[in-house]
C-alpha cells in the first residue's frame, strides 16, 4: 500500500512538471517551487501550493490547470490547498527554471538576496543582462509587468529587460 | 468562536482592501509609466492581502454562526457590507488628491504595516501569523519605495516640497488612530501603541532626509476602526460594490 502510494505520488509530480505558469509559460509550477506537497488519502489527492506573491492573479489559473491535468489523468476528488507559511522564496526556484528564464529573456533571480530590506537608496543589485550577459546594467523600476519582476536596462547592448526579483 | 478575532481579521482586511482600491484609482493616470506600474503593483499586493484576510474571516464566521444563513465568502465580505460595518482606519480612505498625498499616505501606512506584520507573524493565531509572514516581504518593498519618494518630493523642487507640506497638513491628523487599540486589537493580543515610537523614528528619519518638518502633537481624528468613517468611504464603496449591488451574485 505504501509502495503503491509512492509510485502514485511520483506519477503526480511528473504530471505537475507539465503545468506551466500562464504569465511565464516557459516555467512549470515545479520549476517555480510553488508545489509544496502532494498527498494521497484513499481515493482523493491533495496538492499543496503556495503563492509567489499574495496578489498574484496567476494563482487561480494555476490551480485550475493543475486540476485539469490531474482530471485528464483520471484522478478524482482533487483538492488544491494553499499554504502561506513558510513564505515562498526565489530560493525554491530550480536551477533548470533559472536557465529557462534566462533563455526566455528574463534575468533569473540572484542566488542570494541583496536588497530585500527596508534600507533606503540601496545600490542596485548586480543583475546580468539575459541577452548579452553583461553585468553593466541598471534598474529602471523595482516594479515590473508582474508582481514578481523589476525593470532593468543593459548599459552595453542597451536592451531593456525584466528581472525576476529575489524575494 | 470568538467575535473579536473575526472583527480583528476584518479590520486587517478592510485596511488592505480600501488602500488597494484607492491606489488602483491611479491605474493609467500615474505621473510616469514606471510609477503607474509601481502604485498599481502595490495595489495588487494589498488586494491580495485583503483576500487572504477575508477568506480567513469567512471561515471564522462560518464556524461561529448558524450555517443555514447565506454563507459568508471573501466576496460577500468585500462587496456586501455597508460603511458602518467597515473597520478600516480613516487614513486609508483619504482621497488621492495628488501624487504627494498618495505617496505620503502609502509611506505612513507601509511604515505601520511593516511593524505590525513583524509582530503579527509571532501571533498565537497561526493563520494570521502566516498571512503576516507572507505579506511582510511585499510590504518591505512598499516601505522602501514610498520612503524614497517622500524624500524625492520633499527634497525636490519648491513645488513638490510645498505639496508634501500640504499632504502632511492633511494626513497627519489620521495617524493617531492607527496606534490607539480598538477592543478587538487588545483581545487579539496586538497593541499597536507599542510600536508607535518605532513608527515615529522612521518618520523622523525619512522627513529629516526629505527636509520636511515632523508636526507637533495635535488633535487626532478617530472612529474608522469602529465604523465611524469620513465621508469618503461611502464613495469608495459605491464604486467598489456597484456591480454586486446592481446584479446580485453575478459572476465574473
Amino acid at each position: 500500500m505504501v509502495i503503491a502510494n509512492d509510485t502514485e505520488i511520483k506519477n503526480i509530480w511528473l504530471l505537475l512538471k507539465t503545468v506551466t505558469d500562464p504569465e511565464i509559460p516557459v516555467l512549470t509550477v515545479t520549476d517555480l517551487g510553488i508545489v509544496r506537497d502532494v498527498k494521497i488519502n484513499g481515493a482523493s489527492v491533495e496538492i499543496i501550493i503556495t503563492p509567489t506573491y499574495t496578489g498574484c492573479p496567476a494563482m487561480d489559473m494555476i490551480s485550475m490547470n493543475i486540476r485539469m491535468v490531474l482530471a485528464e489523468n483520471n484522478y478524482k476528488n482533487i483538492r488544491i490547498t494553499s499554504a502561506l507559511s513558510p513564505a515562498w522564496t526565489t530560493d525554491w526556484m530550480t536551477e533548470e527554471g533559472k536557465r529557462k528564464l534566462k533563455e526566455y529573456g528574463i534575468a533569473p533571480p540572484n542566488p542570494r538576496q541583496q536588497v530585500c530590506n527596508d534600507k533606503l537608496f540601496a545600490a542596485d543589485e548586480a543583475v546580468q543582462c539575459p541577452h548579452c550577459s553583461s553585468y553593466h546594467t541598471h534598474r529602471i523600476s523595482e516594479f515590473g509587468s508582474t508582481a514578481c519582476k523589476a525593470l532593468y536596462q543593459c548599459d552595453d547592448c542597451k536592451e531593456p529587460f525584466d528581472y525576476f526579483k529575489c524575494h | 468562536m470568538t467575535n473579536y478575532l473575526i472583527d480583528y481579521t476584518l479590520h486587517l482586511a478592510d485596511n488592505a482592501l480600501i488602500l488597494g482600491q484607492r491606489n488602483a484609482e491611479w491605474c493609467g493616470h500615474g505621473p510616469v509609466l514606471e510609477q503607474d506600474i509601481a502604485i498599481t503593483n502595490i495595489s495588487l499586493d494589498l488586494v491580495g492581502q485583503a483576500r487572504n484576510f477575508y477568506q480567513y474571516a469567512a471561515e471564522l464566521i462560518h464556524q461561529s454562526v448558524d450555517k443555514s444563513t447565506h454563507p459568508a465568502t471573501e466576496d460577500s465580505l468585500a462587496y456586501l457590507r455597508t460603511e458602518r460595518e467597515f473597520k478600516n482606519c480613516l487614513l486609508v480612505e483619504q482621497p488621492n488628491t495628488d501624487w504627494a498625498q498618495t505617496i505620503l499616505r502609502q509611506f505612513f501606512f507601509s511604515n505601520y504595516q511593516f511593524l505590525l506584520y513583524q509582530e503579527l507573524q509571532k501571533n498565537n493565531d497561526t493563520q494570521l501569523a502566516a498571512i503576516a509572514e507572507k505579506s511582510l516581504k511585499e510590504v518591505t518593498y512598499h516601505l522602501r519605495w514610498s520612503s524614497e519618494w517622500v524624500i524625492r518630493l520633499g527634497d525636490g523642487t519648491a513645488e513638490s516640497h510645498q505639496r508634501m507640506l500640504q499632504a502632511i497638513d492633511e494626513l497627519w491628523r489620521y495617524t493617531g488612530e492607527i496606534f490607539t487599540a480598538a477592543d478587538y486589537e487588545e483581545e487579539a493580543g496586538v497593541d499597536p501603541s507599542l510600536f508607535q515610537p518605532q513608527w515615529l523614528n522612521k518618520v523622523k528619519e525619512v522627513f529629516d532626509e526629505a527636509t520636511l518638518p515632523v508636526p507637533e502633537k495635535t488633535f487626532m481624528q478617530s472612529g474608522g476602526k469602529t465604523g465611524t468613517h469620513t465621508e469618503h468611504l461611502g464613495f469608495i464603496l459605491t464604486e467598489l460594490q456597484y456591480i454586486q449591488r446592481a446584479y446580485p451574485d453575478s459572476q465574473w
